[in-house]
């Protein structure tokens, strides 16, 4: 790793402030990609802003319309709340299920929809549940954010505070793991919406996507064999040691068809 | 940049001068001569460097030692009473053999004891199982550390730790 100017500001400005100084800031939250990113080279900030000294990033608020989530809440307390239980049982289920219980112990929402790495699992819950991330300079929404492989709609230095949730009637997700890291190899998270169902699959493209035909399907009717018979074109998909676009493609409609089942 | 940290490290007040990129591993094993924490990958993937931080299992691997500023740190080093009286969960290793060459055991300790806590000592198998995804081992094939981790969430739970 190469070394590095390290900041810890107390506020969301002065994190926005301290980035904008540095010739090449980057910000870290729970620091769980960016430190084995920094290790391998891949990267080289000039400088680090780490957004632990921020306490008004953490914290959960859930109401009748849904659940917001501050950016620096870890995987863990995310997982084990008993309020988010209750509003998005699948999104505390999706959390509980991501890398391993360290990786959960530090990484972040915020880190993690920021990152957008193409086998995460938040993004499936925030494209299907219709999310909306807050910056600290503006609204987005979820299917405008995540752009393409590890792409978003974040410019330079721009902070993510917080995620907010909207609830849905029915919701699940499911992944197909791998093995050694926990990424999704494919995950699927399925959701009926205040707009219809909705599907968003991760780990199988290059980004999140939906698959329109799958909703058609299940506004026809909400059933695991509705969704069963709908395939997802390998072309464009991803390829890798683990898995074939081939392979990817048909979990697609595998993960698809348990979700559905498991939201009941 | 050098950064002066100061951190609590099994019990005793520990500092030095680090730079900014030194990881709390480093620290552990190379400023303070810890070296019962391991590392065992540079993917964060094998769980060899878990310690606890703040009452948290981490990855020390994964954590800057800035980051660890002003925390209370447990390594392995810091479980045992004496040399004489180990802590339960690692008599238990010793005790149903879970452990061949030893490389993985430090995390392995690390994580069975906040895996135990966390389950407010009542663990299955299936949990313990699933509670070790972030610990690799080469070589025992997990059934004795498993078995080991349940009985010794039992002789945790009798000694009151
Ligand atoms: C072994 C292992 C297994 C994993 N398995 C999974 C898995 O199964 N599923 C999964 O989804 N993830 C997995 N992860 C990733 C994990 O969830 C990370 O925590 C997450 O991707 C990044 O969150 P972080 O808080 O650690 O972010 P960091 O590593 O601190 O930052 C990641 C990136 O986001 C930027 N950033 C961070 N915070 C913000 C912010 N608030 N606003 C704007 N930009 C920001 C940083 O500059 C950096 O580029 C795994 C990681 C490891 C090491
Ligand atoms: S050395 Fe930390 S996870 Fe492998
Ligand atoms: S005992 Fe050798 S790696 Fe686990």
């Amino acid at each position: 790793m190469y070394d590095f100017a390290y900041h810890k500001p107390k506020s969301v400005a002065d994190a926005a402030a301290a980035v904008k100084k540095a010739s090449d800031g980057k910000l870290m939250s729970g620091g769980m990609t960016l430190i084995p990113t920094l290790k391998q080279r891949l990267a080289h900030p000039s400088d680090v802003v780490d957004l632990a000294g921020v306490s008004d990033l953490v914290g959960i608020k859930v109401d009748a319309t849904g659940v917001t989530i501050g950016a620096m809440t870890k995987h863990a307390d995310v997982a084990s709340s008993a309020d988010v239980a209750r509003a998005i049982p699948a999104l505390a289920a999706l959390a509980g299920g991501i890398g391993d219980r360290q990786v959960r112990n530090r990484g972040t929402i915020g880190g993690s929809v920021a990152n957008n790495d193409p086998a995460a699992d938040y993004p499936a819950a925030l494209v299907a549940l219709g999310a909306t991330v807050t910056t600290n300079e503006r609204k987005i929404a979820a299917e405008d954010f995540f752009k393409g492989m590890f792409e978003t709609a974040l410019k330079d230095g721009e902070i993510v505070t917080s995620v907010s949730f909207p609830t849905a009637t029915k919701a699940a997700y499911m992944k197909f793991p791998n093995p050694a890291s926990r990424y999704a190899m494919v995950g699927v998270f399925v959701a009926q919406t205040a707009s219809g169902p909705r599907v968003a699959v991760t780990g199988a493209g290059p980004a999140v996507f939906r698959v329109k035909a799958m909703e058609e399907a299940l506004a026809k009717s909400w059933s695991a064999d509705a969704v069963a018979n709908v395939k997802v074109p390998a072309e464009g998909l991803n390829s890798d040691i683990h898995a074939s676009a081939e392979y990817r493609a048909h979990l697609v409609t595998v993960m698809a068809k348990r979700a559905v089942a498991a939201a009941g | 940049m050098t950064i002066s940290v100061s951190m609590t490290v099994n019990g005793k007040a520990a500092s030095g001068n680090v730079e900014a990129r030194t990881l709390l591993v480093q620290f552990l094993r190379e400023h303070m001569g810890l070296t019962g924490t391991h590392v065992g990958c540079d993917t964060s993937q094998c769980g060899a460097c878990v310690v606890d931080v703040d009452g948290a299992s981490a990855k020390s691997c994964t954590i800057l030692a800035v980051q660890a500023e002003g925390a209370k740190v447990t390594t392995i080093e810091g479980l045992a009473e004496s040399a004489e009286k180990l802590h339960p969960m690692q008599e238990a290793f010793r005790e149903h053999h879970g452990l061949q060459c030893g490389f993985c055991t430090p995390g392995m300790v690390m994580s069975a004891i906040d895996l135990v806590k966390r389950n407010n000592y009542q663990v299955t198998e299936d949990i313990v199982r699933h509670g070790l995804e972030g610990n690799i081992c080469r070589c025992t094939g997990y059934h004795n550390i498993v078995k080991a981790i349940v009985a010794g969430a039992a002789s945790m739970k009798a000694a009151g730790v």
